[in-house]
């Protein structure tokens, strides 16, 4: 019998207890009262970020590029990029359209850090036209010395096997899965082991700026093809 | 390729210097730009109205009206101009998917005249981004009906040398195609209205005898009544067995939920009839006669809202059914809590949960019988709290189902949601097909032998003008971009298809039973040389080498991939040279069972041409088989 008392009375508590806690949510909610003083505010939205980039005489001086041909190259860069930068998705998205059947996007990391000089994260259009004009019109010391920027991912002026087995994968990445031969697990390790054997003289294990250039410039295939996209503007 | 992206190719093919380094090949010659022109402006006079754009522009969609040599046609001498009359308004649009890369549909615009100016131009309207899709999607689909309907009003006139089966199809399909049609259409649902008030006067009572209770007019009138519902069951049983006579597919017919009415409408009778008054079934048989009721139904017929009501409800089938679920959680929970808070309280009709099940049903409805009243505080606090969520839980879904009708009502679709999907797979797959030709465009003249080592040697200029005739610059850049990737890593490019081939042959080799499917195998390189080194093989002589990447030209007709991919042949290498490469990239894979691999897809691939049997020594045979099928192809 006393049970039967205490579970009603209970249950009278807990009803109370419901009504009081839903009707002070529903007063909050309402924005009549408020908890706590440091309220959540909304968050200022960060602007899109613009960039504009330096006038057409600046670049046409720190290029190799004619008036002309920097016109067509900002064209193509704002109408893919209107905020005038370009972040590292929106890389990778652009880099990975030219290689449908594989994946793109590691190397496009890699290639996103050799352009980004200044390490900030993104890619303007200085830096974008910097880097091309050493691609496309620098000497062949400089292309080299691009690439081994490229290579060497944590810039310490060495390029251990580590390193170019990453940029490898992220080479053979690119290719995806239908090749012929198939590629195999082993295939970046190999060409490592080989690229190693060509250019590591000293065979400390490392490869520094010097010991490739000297192999680059002794090696004719390289030389060549060095010289293959000066036309490409 | 995207619009906006082929301004990055030279961008693309800079960093190709990146793998310069790496290659151990040497790369293939880029393609000459031979009259390379400043970039200009063009100008398009469209109904005179002048727009003007960068040639590169539309050079991107190279295989559209404005991106070819086509629009030469239009070019007017005297003005240096390109003159369209067409309509400038749709123009715009036009003109800013070459800007974009992205084409939208003008809300504005008819969807007829939009579609023509895209045929005119050459742009297939699936492209359209899916911010308008939706929106053309709805218009296209309301235009086919509207032009149907009109369709079908002149369809009325009568066709000649139609069966008598034909005919009385059409008269029971549409009532109005003749007098009889008309006639027969009123006596069905005549004798409908009457069956139904028939049903319900039987259950009158009628005036009684002075000291008898009153008993319903059915039992009095037994005769009568009897002889009204035989009349009624003729009728139906007749008309049934003629719609059946006449339905073009008795079978779907037969499944059709009229039909299904018609027939539970009619079967009470009849086993009415079969059963006498026997005493232990007569419960039963009293409780068939409830299914008379669903005569009414068999209205449907005759009204149209009718059915749109049924088919609303079909359609919104999920809305319901979030009703009645979430109805069924509160209940419950509601159920529960008022059983406990009015456990303590004498004489409370709450005697279980189920009981409570009617007090929350009726609460929460709003209706409020007062039949179960609560009686303790806690009771009528959470009484209240019930009665309040009823409200907000019904109110909810309602005017889903209520818009949904008005929709349906005001378009009067049928069955448009299945449509929808259909079409959203059909544009799903055009695109995808459009899509993956990026890889094939590459393949493809890879086959034409335009990117062989003889070209690199002999620097032929012809080759390279047949060149740029088949490909854009555009094009043929980005496949020089590919070639050279191809190059720093030893692999070549080849197409899902013959991929899955390679692959599978090397299985179909272990297990000559299994009929192989393209689904089924992901690539699992790790195991392919494993598997390789098991075969036998015989050595095969150089010549051959290029002979064997020939498989699609024998199994293409096995497989039921898409048409296009199955018409590609892989044409590595055909020439010498390209034997010496074959041989350079033997030594530079370690990989010993390599060498293997080129046999066996040749050897699996007789296999499959021959049946699931490996016969070896036929092998001549399929050289020349080979060779015969690979001259027509082998084009250099």
């Amino acid at each position: 019998m006393l049970s039967a008392i205490w579970e009603a009375e209970g249950l009278q508590t807990v009803g109370i207890v419901v009504l009081v806690c839903a009707s002070i949510k529903l007063l909050h909610i309402l924005g009549l009262i408020s908890f706590s003083e440091d309220s959540v505010e909304d968050e200022l939205e960060l602007s899109a970020v613009r960039h504009r980039p330096e006038g057409l005489e600046q670049l046409e001086a720190q290029t190799r590029f004619s008036r002309k041909e920097l016109q067509i190259l900002y064209r193509g860069f704002k109408t893919e990029c209107p905020s005038g930068i370009v972040n590292e998705d929106t890389f990778k998205d652009i880099y990975s359209q030219f290689f449908p059947q594989g994946d793109a996007s590691t190397y496009a990391h890699f290639l996103f850090n050799a352009f980004d000089t200044d390490h900030n994260g993104s890619v303007s259009f200085e830096d974008f036209v910097m880097g091309l004009s050493i691609l496309l019109r620098g000497t062949v010391q400089e292309k080299l010395n691009w690439a081994f920027n490229l290579y060497d991912i944590n810039k310490d002026g060495y390029i251990t096997k580590e390193e170019m087995l990453d940029i490898m994968k992220a080479i053979y990445d690119m290719m995806g899965k239908c090749t012929y031969p198939v590629l195999k697990e082993e295939t970046p390790r190999q060409h490592v082991e080989v690229f190693f054997q060509k250019m590591d003289k000293n065979k400390d294990g490392v490869v520094t700026i010097d010991e490739f250039i000297d192999c680059c410039q002794n090696d004719e295939n390289i030389m060549r093809s060095m010289h293959l996209f000066e036309n490409v503007l | 390729m995207a619009a906006g992206v082929a301004a990055w190719l030279p961008f693309a093919r800079a960093a190709a210097i990146g793998w310069m380094p790496v290659a151990n090949l040497p790369m293939p010659v880029a393609p000459a730009e031979k009259n390379k022109r400043q970039d200009e402006l063009i100008i398009l006079n469209v109904s005179g109205r002048r727009f003007q754009t960068w040639r590169n522009t539309l050079d991107r969609y190279p295989d559209t009206l404005l991106g070819s040599s086509e629009k030469e046609f239009f070019y007017n001498e005297e003005t240096k101009e390109y003159f369209f009359d067409r309509d400038p308004d749709v123009f715009r649009s036009v003109l800013n998917f070459y800007r974009t890369g992205k084409l939208h549909y003008p809300r504005y615009a008819c969807i007829s005249s939009y579609e023509e100016e895209l045929a005119f131009f050459g742009i297939i309207p699936e492209i359209i981004g899916d911010c308008c899709y939706e929106e053309y999607k709805d218009r296209k689909r309301e235009n086919a009906e509207r032009l149907m309907d009109d369709q079908e009003d002149n369809k009325d006139a009568k066709l000649p040398n139609m069966t008598i089966r034909e005919t009385m199809w059409r008269a029971f399909e549409n009532p109005h195609t003749s007098t009889m049609a008309l006639v027969f259409y009123y006596v069905t649902g005549f004798f409908i209205a009457i069956s139904v008030i028939t049903n319900v006067v039987e259950t009158v009572p009628c005036g009684s005898a002075p000291n008898q209770k009153e008993v319903p007019c059915g039992e009095r009138y037994t005769v009568a009544f009897f002889c009204m519902d035989t009349a009624c069951v003729m009728i139906f049983t007749v008309e049934y067995l003629m719609r059946l006579f006449a339905a073009p597919s008795r079978y779907r017919f037969m499944r059709s939920v009229m039909s299904i009415i018609d027939v539970v409408a009619i079967l009470p009778y009849y086993i009415g009839l079969v059963m006498t008054d026997n005493e232990d079934v007569s419960g039963a048989f009293v409780t068939l006669r409830v299914f008379r009721v669903f005569r009414i139904f068999k209205f449907s017929r005759h009204s149209q809202g009718l059915r749109i009501l049924g088919y609303t409800l079909k359609s919104c089938a999920s809305e319901l059914g979030f009703l009645l679920f979430s109805l069924t959680m509160a209940i419950i929970i509601f159920a529960t809590v008022m059983f406990y808070a009015e456990k303590g309280s004498s004489s409370s009709k709450f005697t279980s949960i189920p009981a409570s099940f009617w007090y929350t049903i009726v609460t929460m409805t709003t209706l409020g019988y007062g039949d179960m009243v609560p009686k303790t505080i806690a009771g009528k606090i959470f009484g209240s709290i019930c009665s309040l969520s009823g409200v907000l839980v019904i109110a909810l879904p309602v005017p889903v189902i209520v818009s949904n009708f008005s929709r349906i009502y005001h378009q009067n679709q049928r069955a448009d949601k299945r449509r929808a999907q259909k079409v959203q797979k059909a544009r799903l797959a055009k695109i995808r097909i459009s899509k993956t030709g990026n890889s094939t465009p590459f393949l493809r003249s890879k086959r034409n032998g335009l990117f062989n080592e003889a070209l690199e040697l002999t620097s032929s200029t012809e080759e390279e003008q047949r060149l740029s005739k088949s490909t854009s610059l555009l094009e043929s850049q980005h496949h020089h971009l590919l070639h050279c990737l191809e190059k720093t890593t030893n692999h070549k490019f080849v197409d899902e298809q013959y991929y899955q081939q390679s692959y599978l042959e090397a299985g179909l080799q272990n297990y000559p039973s299994r009929s192989p499917s393209l689904s089924s195998q992901d690539g699992v390189t790790g195991t392919c040389c494993t598997r390789r080194s098991k075969k036998h093989h015989t050595p095969l002589p150089n010549a051959s080498a290029p002979a064997h990447i020939q498989p699609l030209t024998h199994t293409h007709t096995h497989q039921r991939g898409l048409q296009e991919l199955s018409t590609i042949h892989i044409q590595p290498l055909s020439t010498r040279m390209g034997c010496k490469t074959f041989q350079e990239e033997l030594q530079t894979t370690a990989c010993e069972p390599t060498e293997m691999g080129f046999d066996t897809p040749l050897q699996s691939e007789h296999a499959r041409g021959r049946g699931s049997t490996l016969e070896l020594p036929e092998q001549p045979d399929h050289h020349s088989n080979h060779q015969h099928s690979h001259t027509p192809g082998d084009d250099s």
